[in-house]
């Protein structure tokens, strides 16, 4: 069996484009055309091979495809066509520079990323084997560390968006609170002064978008707030 | 027309594990360094990998790498070279403690230890019972170990140019390898990368099939770019399928399930493997479990309306423990299928999943052309895209993530030595970059097929005929399909012409990599009469040492096929000779 989809899709290409429009496609797909990434790879196959998107492992653990799907972030590769309403209306995700079609500069967004030292730090001499961290302290890491990078997030926060080059945005933020709670990592306080700065952290206003569309259902909040909440502890 | 040249010490192309580990060693050691990758990073396929990354630790109970190596050995059914399994297995410990050290976020024990899991195949005292070898995170464990890599690299500043394709491999007139040339996605421009030493960790090239557990940027370009530059492809008909895919989207659904206790049902609701592997039973080796599964399906035991799959159960495991071990494929479960894991059993088929052969490589990661095994000077590689060979006929699960770190180092100790020796960059070629710019020209042509068609045909022709079993006959009609369709791939076209983010222009160009893949496999696995690993001939169901204990070489050149011999001295211990394969 198979059906019609129809979408309307953001298009650019800055080779010949002056300007953006949407254009409209129609696109049979099969019954295991269950997700949205189906039906663009469809179209890209059979209807037009100049529509631009980034994709990979189909699976959501790559983060290559995050678009902004009838208005909101989300990946292709894990929405599901038939929850959607029609025209299935897709444009890239909002507040990055588009490159072409689907696809974004993350510059910014990896910039921001970068910008929180996001690696242990640990400058102790290693010991022969793993170091030891109880299965409790690595609970504190459970819900951080499943970030694909999508920027799902940060790209749906207003803040972000008037300020990507000052505030870090949730995603980086959920890294650098992925650092500060490791048992590991022996650099707590650079963190916290690395943070403490009336953008990079505190331009949050805790608008929960974020969170709202994370699609690995990570909590960005909640990290901002155990930032605050730690950097409060330490200022008294 | 002159391209723009840029000019590096060393070049690492593919950001995956092996590439990542490989330029953490480079970018240490102060080598001038750059790593090309198609994608983002951290977007490489190794945040797949789910089950875990095997190490001879024994934080549940003894365990050494005696036996890691013996089980390495006998999963590869006798093809693996002694020395390099010895290599790897022995440098576990110390690999994945490194990961560890660079802040890998593992799952662990009560004592603080890292937590291990059974694995197929992972097995104490030479084959008696299963231990627990496969370090762990959920089963989330590629993601885990590629974010810390890709971590260690910021802390390491290395050079990255993300959304890079390499096209080709540049060779002087002495055979030397002195660069690759690219191309810059985002602005259409291709580049001569002038480098003394190009290390390739480009991954596999699971696309050659319909269905699969592989990413879309899986599509062999490394094999591609070698074979064309005259080198050879080494055991590249054997391929694995992974029992448990996912049935109908492909997605993987991890050994770790069966590692914490799952198991596979028929439609009798028969635990059938008990049949076939008495011993290790749903833990046996990958292809055992597969043929066993095809075996139910094609004896009309399979499930379901159209009975082509079977069923893994775990919904005994309760809830507590698939949410704590296994939650990414519970996600995955009711993503892709709407089924809970935790109350129904997901129906899943044998599905491709790696490539045993590669580039030939010594356990240095240098590239060997030939049957004398001949260094090509400045060529190295590592990871999936490498045969080194330490999965010969069949990879164990959870040994490919160690594969990467320890060869991806090793390799990248070997370029460093090789960069400290080499003081000045060799000459490029005249007309370097020629060859990369004619085939870009070619897809520009006015008539010609759609990439995509073509691609679809080679897909269903793998599917149809080098399958989990294979005949001379499916094998033979197969060489045939393939060498016409492997004709049309040389006349494919894209209408989209323009420069910026063209991907239509990548995926043609992956695809003219992907295709030369197929066609080696197709010829390789028509020509070895024998069953061994996870090439099942179902006319020749015996491992034929005596004829067949060697490794195939492919080149392109004549669609040529040679043998060379399987490393049997180990470099310390004692040669582990062929035995039978039971589990
Ligand atoms: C779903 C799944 C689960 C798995 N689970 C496990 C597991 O639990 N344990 C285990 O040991 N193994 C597992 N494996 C196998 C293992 O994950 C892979 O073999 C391994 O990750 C490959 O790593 P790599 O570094 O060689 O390549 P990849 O991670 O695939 O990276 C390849 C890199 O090369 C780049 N590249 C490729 N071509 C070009 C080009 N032309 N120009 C520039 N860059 C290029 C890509 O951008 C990418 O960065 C699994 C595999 C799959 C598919
Ligand atoms: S909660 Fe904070 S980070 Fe998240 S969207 Fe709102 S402002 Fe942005
Ligand atoms: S927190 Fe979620 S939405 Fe944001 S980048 Fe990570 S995975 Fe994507
Ligand atoms: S394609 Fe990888 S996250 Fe969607």
């Amino acid at each position: 069996m198979t059906k019609k989809v129809k979408f309307s899709i953001y298009r650019y290409n800055p080779e010949k484009d002056a300007k953006p429009y949407f254009q409209d496609y129609e696109v049979e797909v099969g019954d295991h055309d269950k997700k949205l990434l189906n039906a663009l790879v469809k179209i890209k196959d059979d209807n037009d091979e100049s529509l631009s998107f980034r994709r990979s492992c189909r699976e959501g653990v790559c983060g290559s495809d995050a678009m902004n799907i009838n208005g909101r972030n989300g990946l292709a590769c894990l929405t599901d066509i038939a929850d959607l309403k029609q025209p299935i209306t897709l444009a890239p995700i909002p507040g990055l520079p588009v490159i072409r079609d689907l696809i974004v500069d993350m510059t910014q967004f990896f910039h921001q990323y970068h910008s929180i030292k996001p690696y242990v730090i640990d400058d102790r001499p290693m010991p022969e084997h793993e170091r030891l961290q109880s299965p409790e302290e690595r609970k504190e890491l459970d819900g951080v560390i499943e970030c694909i990078l999508c920027a799902c997030c940060s790209t749906a926060c207003p803040s972000f968006w008037w300020n990507p080059d000052k505030f870090l945005g949730p995603a980086a933020l959920l890294h650098a609170y992925r650092f500060l709670a490791d048992s590991r990592d022996q650099a707590t306080n650079e963190r916290l002064d690395n943070l403490n700065d009336p953008y990079r952290l505190f331009r949050c206003h805790t608008i929960m978008n974020c969170v709202d569309v994370c699609p690995k259902h990570l909590n960005p909040t909640r990290a901002i707030s155990r930032i605050k909440e730690t950097m409060l502890a330490r200022n008294v | 027309m002159s391209l723009p040249i840029l000019k590096f010490d060393a070049v690492v192309v593919g950001g995956g594990g092996a590439g990542l580990r490989a330029a953490l060693q480079l970018s240490e050691a102060g080598v001038k360094t750059v790593v090309l990758s198609k994608v983002f990073p951290t977007r490489s396929h190794t945040a797949a990998a789910q089950g875990g990354i095997s190490a001879s630790f024994g934080n549940s109970e003894e365990d050494n790498w005696h036996w890691h190596m013996y089980d390495t050995v006998k999963g590869a059914d006798w093809l693996g070279d002694q020395d390099a399994i010895e290599f790897m297995c022995k440098q576990a410990t110390d690999a994945v403690a490194e990961l560890e050290h660079y802040g890998m976020p593992f799952d662990r024990l009560e004592n603080g230890k890292i937590y291990q899991r059974p694995f197929g195949g992972h097995m104490a005292e030479f084959g008696k019972k299963p231990v627990r070898r496969a370090c762990a995170v959920a089963d989330r464990t590629g993601h885990a170990m590629l974010h810390a890599l890709y971590q260690r690299n910021v802390k390491a500043q290395t050079h990255f140019f993300v959304e890079w394709m390499a096209l080709d491999i540049i060779r002087n007139a002495n055979g030397d390898v002195v660069g690759v040339t690219a191309l810059e996605m985002e602005t259409g421009q291709v580049y001569i990368i002038h480098a003394k030493a190009v290390l390739f960790a480009t991954g596999g090239s699971g696309r050659i099939y319909q269905a699969s557990t592989n990413a879309f940027i899986n599509t062999g370009d490394g094999v591609g770019m070698a074979l064309r530059a005259g080198l050879p492809v080494e055991d590249i008909e054997f391929w694995q399928f992974h029992p448990t895919g996912l049935a109908g989207a492909g997605v993987l659904i991890t050994e770790g399930v069966r590692g914490e206790g799952g198991y596979l049902l028929n439609a009798n609701g028969e635990r059938f493997m008990e049949r076939y592997a008495p011993t290790a039973k749903d833990l046996a080796s990958r292809d055992v479990v597969s043929r066993a599964m095809q075996v139910e399906i094609n004896e009309g035991r399979g499930c379901g309306t159209n009975k082509d799959h079977v069923l893994l159960k775990l919904d005994h495991l309760g809830a507590e423990v698939i949410d704590q071990r296994l939650p990414g494929i519970r996600e995955i479960s009711i993503q892709f299928l709407g089924i809970d894991p935790v109350k129904q059993p997901i129906p899943v088929v044998p599905t491709c999943h790696y490539m045993m052969g590669g580039i030939p490589t010594n356990y240095k990661g240098e590239v060997l052309d030939g049957v004398d095994e001949k260094v090509v000077s400045g060529f190295y590689a590592a990871g999936e895209c490498a045969c080194a060979s330490v999965h010969g006929a069949n990879r164990l699960g959870t040994n490919s993530l160690l594969d990467l770190v320890v060869f991806g180092k090793s390799a990248g100790n070997s370029v460093i030595d090789f960069v400290k020796a080499t003081p000045e960059h060799k000459e490029l070629p005249e007309n370097a970059g020629a060859y990369s710019l004619e085939r870009i020209a070619k897809l520009e042509s006015t008539t010609g097929e759609k990439v995509a068609d073509v691609r679809r045909d080679m897909q269903i022709c793998m599917q149809q005929h080098a399958s989990v079993f294979r005949t001379q006959k499916a094998l033979d009609e197969g060489v045939v399909k393939m060498r016409e369709i492997y004709e049309r791939a040389k006349n494919v076209v894209i209408e989209d012409k323009s420069k910026v983010f063209n991907t239509a222009r990548v995926e043609a160009l992956e695809f003219l990599n992907t295709v030369e893949v197929a066609l080696a496999t197709m010829i390789a696995a028509s020509v070895r009469t024998e069953s061994r690993g996870a090439h099942a001939r179902e006319d020749y169901p015996d491992r034929n040492d005596e004829k067949w204990m060697k490794h195939t070489l492919y080149y392109r050149d004549g669609q040529r096929l040679e043998y060379k011999e399987v490393h049997t001295k180990p470099l310390t211990v004692d040669y582990i000779p062929p035995a039978k394969r039971v589990y």
